[in-house]
């Protein structure tokens, strides 16, 4: 049974049999990458882009790696932000690289939409490694692999997304993916960075965190941008970790049964202590670990079908 | 020279003409009779048969951005004014956020000069503002003498509500409207409407107050300051629910609206489609709701295009990076009878109202007249002509419309004005 799409462009409207496609898919490739030759022939032949017009060392290394594990020619062509201005555009960009005749590029861009945006000029399949503020729908992947991998289930569990909602395509992603595979999400932080109509899409709100950490399975950390622009949302750094970070302190004052996670890079003493970021609830080095595969599944998935 | 325009059904409200079906000679540019001709076509130098079509005074665009001078590849004043003429416009007025900025009686001069000889005439907004910066005032008695209808900063709000009180007192000497584009810009800066929508593409939002608030802030002030306020595109529930109370407070103030955002909502940016980005942006349908009504109550008293042409390289780029605008000339008559005439939202005499007769009033122009002796500035309507949007065939220079491949009913076939007839995509010169 092939995907019903042959681009991931975020996991909006995504259905269900898909996700639990991909996710079934990446335990067979978290196998692989546990033998000692971690590398498939499954893509031999096909050449993947990593167009990256954001630097995100994580998020390319992971496809980059995933890429290579399944014998696919990769490719990596990073845009600074500044030259994208002066440059050629970003549809010249589009169409050399299409004429270069590559099979899928996966995107990153500072842009919402762009992911779609090259779908309609290029043949190629589009897998969206982050566009702007809307969605980083493999990130939400692994992370739900990962909850998988934990819990043995989605279906049922609490999940809280913890930090800048609204300016996070983590939050919106897994907000997405989790709801259509049967999770009950809500979100805390802030409340001027809880985007104002977000419980129209089925998210309940917590602006207490210990009240976040009673009430669910798992908190997903998100990072907190510390450039000046994003803090004018809030006060200081010292009043987000005091009201919204999380500690050893903090977990056994609500209660201990709880599993964190967190995308990285992780803000040590803003959003997660050293001692929570290392500790035994949370399970973020295996989210390195299972992203991997679960990229690898998206390209076999996106790469074998049409 | 005479034309003869045969089997014309004639409207004009205000003069009380409403004739099913009569024809009119045109001397030298100007009305020589109304009244059914015998067959004498052969003495004319040309004879257009109208049956079914409707004259109507000729159409007014308040709100037009020609790019001249300063950005000549997305539109000169000759193109517009043929863009317009195709669309179904006499007169233009066109906004002052030009390179350099109307903020100087020689850009004015200039606008004029690029306009001489032309079917559509052609009225520059100026600047409140030396470069619509919000700081100095315009030199606005020159600009008045100059021959400008307005003033506007356009683009942005007048900064401050200090000088904004000051633009609204200056302007009151010699009775011309500020017209306000009403953006608070520290509430703004995003590329698409709060709402769900927003969240959900992850596009920047622009929540409504940051219109509303200026709009507020605007009646408050021109009530103390006695200035005639006009609303730039109003575009949010609360916004006609402002104006609406404004206006029964005895306030002197007016607003018009666009036909995309009595059309469309923020439903559309589902496609990332820039033709879909405007300032402001599209909002709800709740919005759209109270638009029609106000349109319906006469709170808002003109449809204006906001002509805002791009070049294809800059639209069709990432939607965050894509410029604000559409161009509108050529549909928005188009829209306006398909979506508020033939819905009956609207009756087509106060679409005449709304499109020829208020925004002339409001920047005190004369209205054109029927009566005999008059030059004839008409628009030839066909109600009924069901036809779709081509972009590739519109005269103006840019093509970036939301409407292209709609399917619309009704249509301006022609314009007359200056003794010059625009029909059937052929100028014609009649005197
Ligand atoms: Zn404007």
């Amino acid at each position: 049974m092939p995907l019903s799409s042959r681009h991931l462009l975020g996991l909006q409207g995504v259905p269900k049999e898909d996700i639990q496609l991909i996710l079934d898919t990446a335990l067979t490739f978290r196998e692989v990458l546990e033998r000692p030759i971690k590398k498939v022939p499954t893509l031999q032949g096909k050449t993947i882009v990593n167009l990256f017009y954001e630097s995100s060392t994580r998020t390319r290394i992971s496809f980059e790696l995933a890429e290579k594990r399944l014998s696919a020619d990769a490719i990596n062509f990073s845009v600074s932000g500044s030259s994208v201005s002066k440059g050629e555009t970003f549809k010249d960009t589009i169409k050399n690289i299409e004429a270069m005749k590559v099979d899928m590029v996966v995107v990153r861009h500072a842009a919402a939409g762009t992911p779609l945006f090259l779908t309609k000029i290029s043949n190629a399949n589009i897998i969206n490694a982050g566009d702007g503020i809307h969605e980083h729908p493999t990130q939400a992947l692994l992370d739900m692999y990962s909850i998988r991998e934990k819990f043995g289930k989605i279906a049922g569990l609490k999940v809280c997304i913890v930090g800048d909602i609204a300016h996070s395509r983590v939050a919106l992603s897994n907000i997405f993916g989790l709801i259509t595979m049967g999770a009950k999400v809500s979100v805390c932080g802030p409340s001027t960075m809880i985007p104002k109509y977000i419980e129209d899409l089925g998210v309940q709100v917590i602006y207490n965190i210990d009240e976040a950490i009673q009430e669910n399975d798992i908190l997903n950390v998100l990072r907190i941008q510390l450039e000046r622009k994003a803090r004018e949302y809030f006060p200081s750094i010292r009043e987000y970790a005091k009201y919204f970070g999380i500690d050893r302190a903090r977990l056994e004052k609500n209660k201990k049964s709880i599993v964190i996670m967190h995308p990285g890079p992780i803000n040590r003493g803003v959003e997660l202590s050293s001692d929570i970021a290392d500790g035994e609830h949370q399970i973020i080095l295996q989210q390195v670990t299972n992203g991997v595969a679960v990229r690898m599944a998206v390209l076999y998935l996106l790469g074998t079908v049409n | 020279m005479e034309l003869l325009l045969k089997n014309a059904a004639l409207l004009n409200p205000y003069e009380g003409i409403d004739i099913a079906e009569t024809d009119i000679v045109i001397s030298n540019g100007v009305i020589k009779s109304i009244d059914k001709v015998k067959n004498q076509d052969s003495k004319y130098f040309r004879v257009i048969d109208l049956s079914g079509k409707i004259i109507v005074p000729g159409f007014f665009d308040m709100h037009v951005h020609l790019r001249e001078p300063g950005r000549e590849d997305e539109e000169t004043v000759k193109t517009g004014c043929l863009s317009a003429a195709n669309g179904g416009f006499t007169g233009i007025a066109c906004m002052p956020n030009t390179d350099p900025a109307i903020d100087s009686a020689e850009v004015v001069h200039f606008i004029k000069k690029q306009a001489e000889n032309n079917l559509v005439d052609v009225f520059p907004v100026a600047a409140a503002t030396i470069g619509r910066k919000g700081e100095v005032l315009s030199p606005m008695a020159e600009l008045y003498e100059a021959g400008v209808v307005g003033f506007s900063d356009d683009g942005t709000a007048i900064k401050t509500a200090g000088i904004l009180k000051r633009v609204f007192e200056y302007s009151r000497m010699y009775n011309l409207p500020v017209i306000e584009h009403c953006e608070d810009d520290s509430l703004s800066g995003g590329a698409m409407n709060e709402s769900i929508n927003s969240t959900i593409l992850g596009l920047p939002p622009i929540p409504s107050i940051s219109e509303e608030l200026i709009v507020m802030r605007d009646i408050i002030v021109a009530e103390y300051a006695k200035a005639n306020l006009h609303i730039a595109h109003i575009s949010t529930q609360k916004s006609v629910e402002y104006v609406r109370t404004a206006k029964r407070n005895g306030i002197n103030v007016t607003s018009e609206v666009t036909p995309h955002h009595f059309t469309l909502t923020d439903d559309m940016l589902k496609s990332y489609d820039t033709n879909y980005k405007m300032n402001p942006p599209l909002r709800t349908a709740k919005d759209v709701q109270e638009i029609i009504n106000g349109l319906k109550d006469g709170t808002i008293d003109c449809i204006a295009s906001d002509h805002a042409p791009h070049s294809l390289e800059e639209k069709e780029s990432e939607f965050e990076y894509a410029p604000n605008g559409i161009v509108g000339l050529e549909t928005s008559i188009g829209v306006t009878l398909t979506e508020l005439y033939h819905k009956k939202i609207l009756t087509l005499n106060q679409v005449v109202e709304k499109m020829s007769s208020n925004p002339r009033k409001i920047l005190n122009l004369p209205l054109p007249s029927f009566r005999i002796g008059s030059s004839a500035n008409f628009t030839i309507l066909d109600v009924n002509e069901v036809w779709t949007v081509d972009i590739y065939k519109f005269k103006s220079k840019s093509v970036n419309s939301p409407f292209n491949k709609r399917l619309l009913t009704g249509r301006a076939v022609g314009v007359i004005n200056n003794s010059k007839m625009f029909y059937s995509g052929e100028m014609i010169q009649i005197s």
